[in-house]
């Protein structure tokens, strides 16, 4: 018996060590869940930042406006928590858009592009900058730091690409009125 | 031996027919069109090409407004793998390329190119190919240029599906002629009257694809089409098979095991079982691309329904919708809108002005008569007909809970993107729900989100990229420091060095001054101090010689009189320093102790407040 035990506790030990967990996968979920538009809107540098502060109980879960409702639903699912409404105080829910640069305004200052998390802006000292719209989050951290007002966010439009069908709906329809 | 076992299996099931699960019996309405031959339209006053018509990137645009094109023309060049090209389908001249309503269930304008006809119909210079024998890679690869999409209605890029260059491992072409929804008749009008030049393009695509045997499936209900098949394929191998007539069988993975009982897996394409299918309009456009090097300008379409003659016409990509009805009569006076596509599967036009495309096989004019407007949709009652009627095998009940609930990692479990939205369940459903538009609302907010999975994990990808360059570039610079740091360092050790070897030797000549190594080094950096701060004060001084205002080197000789008599008044009442020049250049004399201390002392204050200002400066 004693062996037994021996030898289960080694093996036991053993797993441990062979397969252990790098980081903390709560973390990585949370992570896969927020939408990474990268905007700080929480009240952190990032969505990762986030997510550890989520995992950590420093943060609440309803504190991503890009990732709206149903960004909300799914963290209280994952971490067992109550649903409830997106803090106004960090933002609302908007539709999807990408940032647009006036090109002919811009003066090449490339404070955008320090401002941007994910690279999308392309451009060099006292040269043009434009967005790479593929790769654009929507984050609106470019918006504020430019000295010349020349970014402006751009609603992304249905086309026949990327439309959707809709819900099924039956019209009402009056049939008598009082 | 692989021929030899697929002849045999051939042989074996050249009269069986292997029946799929569920299917339904939709009323035919197909003589109505088939009474008349394929028409001929007159050239419309304008054709509009929508760039979208047919799976895949749009294409490139390669022509101007106000370019003359020809018949034939490439007019957009296909863009990536999988794209199709587009060419003028007349001679004419390109008015506009503008956003315009497409045929699309969106009924969203997209990119068109509009060509105004010049009434000449002139070809551009055709080039035949003359394909047996020649190389099957090149020749898949022209395809490229032909602009052919599958035309049964799915319009996946032909070049594509033909790409495997023989080496695909394709033993079975299915040809399908099935054409099993209601009301379409094109496919059974062609073999009716071109049964001769489809069997020559199957002929070029079972040379492309290497393929060994050649089985045609054709419904029951089309008895004119299959005699002129069956008289069409005399002296060759390949072989007609009769299907009976249970909708969905024209579609292909039914077809497939309507014809050859094999049932290609879920999660492969038919080319990986050895099987290929193509619908008879698109092989007769790969003959019509080789033979006669004309590309993918026109095709035929049902016009019926609701119009005063029901008919089949040989229609250029780009005719207006109204051009085409106008041709069958017009449409009768209670016509409520046009669908595209059967009554099963198609959709209804957001628009009657719209452009005819590769897509479009039939045009139904609907009327309430023709079409009731579907009773109000009731609770699903767990009756499981659409389980019974689904070609597929999915449990439609449950996909509809699914979808219904928006729970579509379920939806996903239960396969919904198996689904062919043939809409057998829809016809069913004693409750009337419209179970395919469920299915449909499913996938594509499945695949939207798919789409911004994507898009999210790259965002995350290059975030974490910027973040981890950024770190790099401040260890960079930290490390680029420290080496500039060190190098200061080591030179500056190195002159102190040179300094003490030269005090060790003037202290050796006068050993009363210094007592000690340690004394000596010290010294030597005490020294080296002074002299820079000699230095620095010298060059203050001779900048402030150099500094004379100019208007008084300049000035004529009673200024300067009277400049000299005020500056002695004011030398009298101490206003100004002695001339710079009169100063003691530097005392060396003076404590070097002291004075580095209060040099200290100075930078202390000068970093004390500065450290102010900039706390002054972010409170601000």
């Amino acid at each position: 018996m004693i062996g037994l035990a021996l030898g289960l506790g080694a093996l036991l030990g053993y797993a441990a060590l062979k397969f252990k967990v790098e980081g903390d996968p709560l973390i990585a979920r949370i992570d896969a869940i927020l939408p990474q538009t990268q905007c700080g809107q929480c009240g952190f540098p990032g969505c990762k930042p986030y997510a550890t502060a989520i995992a950590e109980g420093r943060a609440d879960i309803n504190q991503c406006p890009p990732g709206g409702d149903a960004g909300v639903r799914a963290l209280a699912d994952l971490m067992g928590m109550e649903y409830k409404p997106l803090n106004a105080e960090n933002g609302t829910e908007k539709p999807k858009a990408v940032a647009f640069i006036d090109e002919p305004v811009c003066i090449g200052c490339t404070l955008c592009i320090q401002a941007c998390p994910v690279d999308a802006i392309l451009g060099a000292a006292k040269h043009m900058h434009t967005i790479i719209t593929s790769e654009c989050t929507g984050c609106e951290l470019c918006v504020a730091p430019c000295p010349v007002d020349c970014i402006s966010m751009v609603p992304i439009a249905e086309t026949p690409e990327n439309w959707k069908w809709k819900y099924p709906t039956i019209p009402i329809k009056p049939v008598m009125t009082l | 031996m692989n021929a030899l076992v697929n002849l045999t299996q051939l042989i074996k099931t050249a009269k069986e027919i292997f029946p799929f699960h569920g299917g339904v019996h939709p009323p035919e309405n197909k003589a109505q069109s088939t009474q008349l031959p394929i028409g001929e339209l007159a050239l419309p006053e304008k054709l509009v090409l929508p760039l979208r018509q047919h799976v895949g990137n749009i294409p490139k645009v390669k022509v101007k407004i106000g370019e003359h094109v020809l018949k034939g023309q490439l007019i957009a060049e296909a863009e990536g793998a999988v794209s199709a090209a587009i060419h003028a389908p007349t001679s004419g001249t390109i008015m506009a390329i503008e956003d315009a309503i497409i045929p699309h269930p969106s009924g969203l304008p997209d990119r068109c190119i509009e060509i105004k006809p010049d009434g000449k119909d002139t070809w551009i210079e055709k080039t035949p190919q003359n394909w047996r024998g020649a190389d099957r890679k090149s020749l898949v690869a022209s395809l490229r240029l032909s602009g052919i999409v599958g035309l049964g209605g799915a319009t996946f890029p032909t070049h594509i599906k033909l790409r495997n260059d023989g080496k695909s491992g394709v033993h079975t072409l299915v040809i399908n002629a099935a054409e099993c929804e209601p009301y379409i008749t094109c496919d059974d009008t062609l073999m009716r009257e071109r049964a001769d030049e489809i069997v020559k393009g199957i002929e070029v695509a079972q040379y492309l694809l290497g393929a060994e045997n050649v089985i045609i499936g054709i419904e029951d209900n089309k008895p004119e089409a299959t005699a002129a098949m069956q008289a069409a394929v005399a002296g060759t191998n390949y072989l007609v098979k009769i299907v009976p007539t249970l909708y969905p069988s024209g579609d292909a993975r039914r077809l497939v095991h309507l014809v050859l009982g094999t049932e290609i897996p879920h999660d492969k394409r038919s080319t990986e079982v050895g099987l290929q299918v193509f619908n008879v309009a698109t092989v007769l456009a790969l003959y019509r691309y080789f033979e006669f090097g004309e590309p993918s300008i026109s095709r035929i379409i049902s016009m019926t329904g609701n119009v005063q003659q029901p008919q089949n016409f040989e229609v250029l990509f780009g005719t207006p919708l109204l051009h085409l009805v106008a041709a069958a009569g017009g449409a009768k006076a209670d016509t409520s809108h046009y669908i595209m596509g059967g009554p099963m599967m198609g959709f209804a036009l957001p628009d009657e002005n719209i452009p005819i495309t590769k897509a479009a096989n039939c045009i139904i004019a609907a009327s309430p008569r023709l079409f009731e407007p579907p009773p109000p949709a009731m609770p699903c009652i767990r009756c499981a007909r659409c389980a019974d009627a689904c070609p597929v095998n999915l449990q439609p009940q449950e996909l509809y809970w699914f979808a219904k609930a928006d729970n579509f990692e379920k939806a996903n479990d239960y396969k919904l993107f198996d689904c062919i939205e043939c809409g057998a369940c829809s016809y069913v459903c004693p409750s009337n729900i419209p179970l395919v538009q469920y299915y449909r609302y499913a996938k594509s907010e499945i695949i939207a989100e798919d789409k911004a999975k994507e898009a999210a994990d790259l965002a995350r990808e290059r975030n974490d990229f910027r973040l981890a360059r950024i770190e790099r570039e401040k260890l960079e610079r930290a490390q680029k420091h420290a080496e500039r740091a060190a190098a200061q360092k080591e030179e500056v050790a190195k002159k102190a060095l040179e300094n003490t070897n030269k005090d060790v030797i003037d202290n050796a000549l006068e050993p009363n001054i210094h007592a000690g190594a340690g004394d000596a080094q010290k010294d030597a950096k005490q020294a080296a101090i002074a002299a820079a701060i000699a230095r620095a004060k010298a060059a203050k001084a001779a900048a402030g010689q150099g500094d004379a205002p100019k208007n008084v080197t300049d000035a004529d000789e009673t200024v300067k009189k009277e400049i000299a008599e005020i500056d002695a008044r004011r030398k009298e009442v101490g206003l100004i320093d002695k001339p710079a020049t009169e100063k003691p250049a530097i005392d060396t004399g003076i404590d070097i102790d002291k004075q580095a201390k209060i040099t200290a002392a100075i930078a202390r204050a000068k970093a004390a407040k500065a450290t102010a200002d900039a706390a002054k400066l972010s409170e601000n």
